[in-house]
């Protein structure tokens, strides 16, 4: 289970959370919607290490990893998939998915996990031999989130999976996602695509310029007036 | 902050009152100091500078402007410098200076022609029409180097245009073309100019064109094509018209400025025009700001009066009255490469960035210089006291942090929940009203 409590992140002068509380639990899917600039994408970061926090705290089980080094956090079970997705362009579609087992020894486990990612990803054991820039945009996603689980995560932190993609890909990454997370890996969802987010989701949290406004159950978040009006668009 | 703002046409009359003392000064700098003088220096400066600035300008056009990572220019400057001396060579002069090769092949000269039946204009048209010519050949064979060339992208391209640069370097050392261009022995005697502003005027004309270019649609192009080659492509811009376009220009323009260069130095030979002299103009352009005109001429003007004038006692033994046994030959390139480092690490940026020298900018300068003076004590303070508050805040910030962690591993050793869960809720709660 991953807590955050109270945490602070500034950029320069800009306080970009302003003390932000988030649960994720285990076995579920917690999706955090907002608008662009809300804070989402920074929430992921801090957590990853990957931007310097303030103030506040981050636990992982009885962890305290607010001042874990990104490589650590990796090793514990965190893992994060980029927003834009950031493979790598120049590597075949198997060498990007061995990448996410770098800080791996298990070189028998690994195989077995590469295994069942190709079995998430049909798509991609087609093509595992084409350089990942020559993928489609839904492949390209596929294979961040293929490149994510090789690291054997126990959470998997997804910030914007459906970003420039076709409502149809949309849908099959989502039910990958829900795939992944009955297999036991637990899921935090950053989306601007509330609607497919919420509808997937078991709990979910809404952010406004670094606070967290709105939480619930993404079905009721997802009937709620305000939300609908807001970020569902109805 | 006051900001001064000019209309066109004082701007514009500024502009010409500045061009005109720049002429004026250097006609008269190489008029009035005599020979024998120190500031003799000073006229050298003046005139390699310029010469340097028009390259340096026209390497940015191509480098800084459309984002064409080109190293031909020493290659193109000696085309130019080749071109301008074998057809201002006097007839006379000729079994002197091509004496290996039976006198060379051409008999005569432009210069010499035109002076004899124009007088005093034919001697300057004389001068003109090879700079213009040699101009012109270079931009042809731009043209032509262009069409493989310019195919290709960044460092590929450096390589090409390097590699294009060393073989017209040996081309123009060939033996069989002796009775042309000398072989690999120099080439002297041909017509040079009088004085400094004829280089300057040359020089600033270059310019300017070049900056009418640069803030035309044409340079909107250009630069649109440095930033995304596929959005500008999107726009409608012709890719690969507009780098050979710019590829054409900026040679034409290297090319009259190694005919500068040629009668600036009174004799011309093949070899110093390596990629060492690319590497120079190239630094010229890094140092002044790659993407700013006026950064290239500022850089030509300090790099030159570096290496000619001010650092010449690094290798001469003494500098600034200080001896040492340092200050021997090849110390002021050692200078030099530390300068260079520290311009990259540092101020990546160069002199000027992107940014122009603007009338507007200089005069809102000299304008806010007593108010920002006045000011700059309490500014100081102010800034002092916030970059203080700062740090006292991230110490405290620090030293939560210290504790937190402190208390976390207590915890955790004691064998204590780190964190209760946040409380779960089965319908929709608002924890603060949204805007």
């Amino acid at each position: 289970m991953l807590a955050i409590r109270d945490l602070h992140v500034y950029y320069g002068g800009i306080h970009a959370l302003q003390g932000i509380d988030i649960d994720v639990p285990d076995g579920q899917i917690i999706s955090l919607i907002g608008a662009n600039g809300a804070g989402k994408s920074t929430t992921l970061k801090s957590i990853m290490g990957l931007v310097g926090k303030r103030q506040g705290q981050v636990f992982w089980d009885n962890l305290d990893i607010t001042s874990m080094k990104t490589k650590d956090i990796v090793k514990e079970g965190i893992i994060l998939c980029p927003e834009g997705r950031r493979i790598f362009p120049d590597l075949t579609v198997d060498e990007n998915i061995m990448c996410g087992a770098y800080l791996r020894k298990d070189k028998e486990e690994i195989e077995k996990d590469r295994e069942w990612v190709y079995s998430l990803f049909p798509r991609l054991k087609e093509r595992t031999w084409q350089l990942g820039a020559t993928l489609s945009g839904g492949e390209q996603q596929m294979l961040a989130v293929a490149r994510a689980l090789m690291s054997k995560p126990k959470l998997l932190m997804l910030d914007e999976p459906s970003l420039g993609l076709a409502p149809l890909i949309i849908k099959d990454i989502f039910a990958i996602i829900q795939k992944i997370a009955s297999e036991g890996v637990n899921i935090m969802l950053i989306e601007q695509n509330a609607k497919a987010a919420l509808e997937i989701s078991d709990y979910a949290y809404v952010m406004e310029t670094g606070v967290i406004t709105m939480a619930g159950p993404g079905k009721a978040l997802m009937n709620d007036p305000r939300v609908q009006q807001a970020y569902l668009g109805e | 902050m006051a900001r001064v703002t000019l209309n066109k046409k004082t701007k514009l009359v500024l502009s010409f009152l500045g061009i005109a003392l720049i002429l004026l000064g250097s006609y008269l700098a190489d008029e009035m100091i005599p020979a024998s003088s120190n500031m003799r220096m000073f006229v050298t400066v003046l005139e390699k500078g310029a010469i340097y600035a028009l390259v340096a300008v026209s390497m940015n056009l191509l480098n800084g402007f459309t984002g064409l990572f080109s190293l031909g220019q020493a290659g193109f400057m000696l085309i130019g410098a080749y071109t301008y001396a074998i057809f201002t060579i006097p007839a006379a002069k000729h079994a002197d200076v091509y004496m290996y090769f039976d006198g060379g092949a051409i008999q005569w000269s432009i210069e010499e022609a035109l002076s004899g039946s124009l007088g005093i204009v034919g001697h300057y048209l004389g001068m003109l029409i090879p700079i213009i010519g040699a101009g012109l050949l270079v931009a042809l064979i731009a043209y032509l180097i262009g069409i493989p060339v310019l195919r290709l992208k960044s460092d590929y391209l450096a390589i090409a245009t390097l590699g294009f640069a060393e073989i017209l370097k040996a081309f123009f050392q060939w033996n069989t073309l002796g009775p042309i261009t000398n072989g690999s022995n120099v080439l002297r005697k041909y017509a040079t100019y009088d004085n400094s502003i004829f280089v300057v005027l040359i020089a600033l004309i270059s310019i300017a064109f070049i900056m009418l270019l640069i803030n035309s649609t044409y340079g909107r192009a250009f630069k649109a094509i440095r930033d995304d080659e596929i959005a500008a492509e999107a726009m409608g811009v012709n890719l690969f018209k507009h780098k050979e376009l710019a590829f054409v220009i900026s040679s034409f323009f290297a090319g009259v400025g190694g005919a500068l260069l040629a009668m600036f130095q009174g004799t011309i030979a093949a070899t110093p025009f390596t990629t060492t002299m690319t590497y120079e103009i190239l630094l010229i352009v890094v140092i002044g700001g790659i993407g700013s005109v006026t950064g290239s001429i500022i850089g030509a003007f300090l790099f030159t009066a570096c290496s000619e004038w001010w650092l010449r006692g690094l290798d001469a033994g003494t500098w600034l009255g200080i001896t040492s046994e340092w200050f021997r030959p090849g110390f002021r390139k050692v200078v030099f490469a530390v300068i260079i480092m520290l311009i990259v690490l540092f101020a990546a940026q160069g002199i000027m960035g992107t940014k122009e020298f603007s009338w507007e900018g200089l005069l809102s300068w000299f304008k806010n210089l007593p108010a920002n003076l006045k000011a700059a004590p309490a500014k100081n303070k102010a800034k002092a006291q916030a970059k203080k508050e700062a740090k006292a805040r991230d110490k405290a910030a620090k030293a939560q942090a210290k504790e937190d962690k402190a208390n976390s591993a207590a915890k955790a050793a004691s064998g204590e929940k780190l964190f209760e869960p946040l409380p779960v809720y089965d319908h929709v709660v608002v924890f603060k009203e949204g805007k």
